[in-house]
């Protein structure tokens, strides 16, 4: 191959790149003017995520605080009263005294506000943009390249401009969180509606529904069984970036693994990832059997 | 509740994205094959014009792709035409506002469709209500009309069930219900029963004849089956590729089909059922004969109280009872079995 570069041109062989300096120049600019806009902005955007900062706080202590049985009995009864399934609460149980038992209650209850908190966010955010995108053709092909970058873009580099603009902390660790587990969310609610039967919606034209009433009435109720596979996917994705998060300072399990990380510790990196596995279980079987309840009237076949 | 005739005039459809740009085409003779060979549009519509009655059954009748389905959506505007005008009661639904279009169908129309379309995630009387519901109406009084109607079509007791606990006729009459509930001048039904065993088919046209009996709703009904359409309407347009091919009662298509695409369809129809006996009386001479049998009574009817009484003579009277015609047993039994109307006549 060297012989034939002898006799070619050189822009053939070695890729005709700008100059590093004037690539050094383009990335000067953009990180100061990107520093410059954030420091003069700083006062504004601390104020604007401070409720964050409080309910997340708020959530934790609540969670940290109150005496384990509370906290166990509330959990075991919000997992019954959503799956109806003695099962899945046993294992409930079994699996959060084990995390007990291991000393990683308090971590696992940090771990647990911070996912709750981001799944309401995404929850939040996630239905409203979801069901603008199935209004629109233009408003879906427009998000569905952001919702593309923010799946596949890797979650270490969208932490730099978050920790440039919000600094170190729990909140930077919630952007983080929310940003990487909110399309799926949006991405089913939009696929939910959008896959609602034609007949029905024109069923509910044809009495002189309004735009709204058709949402409430038979879009979303229809839409609801691919919502609630969009929340089971968003707490997943919570779950698993949590660990990421650590690395701009959320505490809790995470944090603990990327202890582990740095100082190969091996027992204790695979228990602190055992506890968010089952935290992970957890979620996934409440959450599914309660969208299985939910959908008990397409169960019931004539026969 | 006084419900008026459909006005649909001039009616044109075309289908695709610049469909407006070709009906001027179109009304110079463009045809159907030529418009979506050269210009990719669809004809579904094509000089429609049909006087709807008010207070009867409209029978819209034609194969799968005749633009039947496409016509009684125009009634209310689920699709918008591309020319042409419906009225009711003087007001172009065409040009209705979205607002005064969503009032129209909320208080003047109700439908029902070939494949229920009923909500799947709600109970019977939950379905039912629907339209009183979109209407801001409470949620006692919706139920307590819901109620009435799930019982007069025949549900009563299957109120809490799911749609998918039931068999497609009992759907139906759910959807059905639902529409009747909804208390509208005009009753739309897009091929309500075609999804339904032949018997449940007739019991359910039963059931909407009965209805109809006392409601006097303007009903415009679609199907492909001509003996559905034959019991049914008052009036009946057969649609053919788009255009109206013949229209009229039931009677006057089956005893002068206009073309022999409608010929070839009257040819299987029990006669018996549709003709009625004033139209194949003989003019009184003297006295009236044997006995009576009321203008309106089908040969069928007329033969078997005939054959019944054993008399081989009537007379055919009007409403008041004053006779207005002879018949005999003879010529009732050539006109049912006689197989064109020409030769009937020549009988």
């Amino acid at each position: 191959m060297a012989g034939l570069c002898d006799s070619l041109p050189v822009f053939l062989c070695k890729f005709p790149a700008f100059s590093d300096a004037s690539i050094r120049a383009v990335r000067k600019t953009v990180d100061d003017g990107f520093k410059g806009l954030v420091r003069s902005y700083v006062n504004a955007i601390d104020a604007m995520v401070q409720p964050l900062q409080w309910f997340l706080n708020y959530l934790e202590r609540l969670f940290v605080t109150s005496p384990w049985p509370v906290i166990l009995l509330i959990l075991l009864a919000i997992v019954y009263f959503a799956s109806r399934n003695t099962k899945i609460v046993i294992g409930t149980a079994a699996s959060m005294l084990v995390i007990g038992m291991l000393g990683l209650w308090n971590d696992t209850m940090v771990t647990l506000a911070m996912v709750t908190v981001c799944t309401l966010i995404a929850i939040v955010i996630g239905i409203p943009i979801g069901i603008a995108m199935a209004r629109s053709d233009r408003v879906q092909g427009f998000i569905n390249p952001v919702l593309d970058v923010m799946q596949t873009m890797p979650s270490f580099v969208y932490l730099i401009p978050v920790v440039m603009i919000f600094g170190i902390g729990k909140v930077p660790g919630l952007i983080a969180v929310v940003i990487y587990a909110v399309p799926p969310m949006i991405r089913l609610t939009n696929l939910g509606i959008r896959l609602v039967d034609k007949e029905v919606l024109e069923a509910a034209d044809a009495f002189g529904s309004s735009a709204w009433q058709k949402l409430k009435n038979v879009q979303m109720p229809l839409a609801l069984p691919t919502i609630m596979a969009g929340i089971n996917q968003t707490i997943m994705m919570s779950l698993a970036m949590v660990v990421v998060a650590s690395m701009v300072g959320v505490g809790g399990l995470g944090k603990n693994v990327l202890q582990a990380i740095n100082n190969q510790f091996f027992t204790v990196g695979f228990l602190n990832g055992f506890a968010l596995v089952a935290i992970a279980i957890i979620f996934d079987r409440t959450s599914q059997a309660y969208g299985r309840r939910l959908q008990k009237h397409s169960e019931v076949i004539h026969g | 509740m006084v419900s008026h005739a459909i006005e649909v005039r001039n009616l044109y459809k075309i289908f695709g994205p610049r469909g407006g740009d070709y009906v001027d085409a179109v009304k110079n003779g463009l045809g159907k094959a030529e418009l979506n060979q050269q210009y990719g549009h669809v004809l579904g519509l094509r000089d429609i014009n049909i006087s709807m009655p008010a207070g009867g059954i409209m029978v819209v009748m034609g194969l799968s792709g005749s633009g039947k389905s496409t016509l009684i959506r125009h009634i209310n505007r689920l699709i918008d035409p591309t020319a042409g005008e419906v009225l009711y009661d003087g007001v172009d639904v065409c040009r209705m506002s979205e607002n005064d279009l969503r009032e129209f169908r909320r208080h003047k129309t109700a439908m029902v469709f070939q494949k229920f379309a009923l909500l799947p995630h709600r109970t019977v009387l939950d379905n039912t209500v629907y339209g009183l519901e979109i209407q801001g109406i409470g949620q006692a009084e919706r139920e307590k009309r819901a109620k009435q109607w799930i019982e007069r079509v025949g549900l009563a007791g299957f109120e809490n069930h799911y749609p998918n606990q039931l068999s497609g006729g009992m759907q139906q009459r759910v959807g059905l219900a639902r529409a009747l509930t909804n208390d509208a001048d005009i009753l739309l039904m897009d091929e309500a029963y075609s999804a339904l065993d032949p018997l449940i088919r007739v019991d359910m046209q039963t059931v909407l004849l009965d209805l109809q009996k006392e409601l006097k709703k303007t009903v415009v009904f679609i199907t492909h089956d001509l003996d559905e359409a034959l019991r049914l309407g008052d009036k009946i347009a057969i649609l053919r590729d788009g255009m109206v091919v013949q229209q009229g009662t039931g009677q006057e298509i089956v005893l002068n089909p206009a073309d022999e695409y409608i010929t070839a369809f009257v040819k299987e129809v029990n006669r018996g059922r549709v003709v009625n006996v004033e139209t194949i009386m003989a003019p009184l001479a003297g006295n009236p004969e044997g006995m009576p049998i009321v203008k309106g009574t089908v040969l069928e009817t007329a033969a078997r109280a005939m054959t019944g009484a054993n008399q081989t003579q009537a007379h055919v009277v009007d409403e008041a009872g004053q006779p207005i015609g002879a018949i005999n047993l003879g010529a009732i039994i050539s006109s049912m079995v006689t197989p064109t109307s020409h030769e009937a006549k020549a009988a």
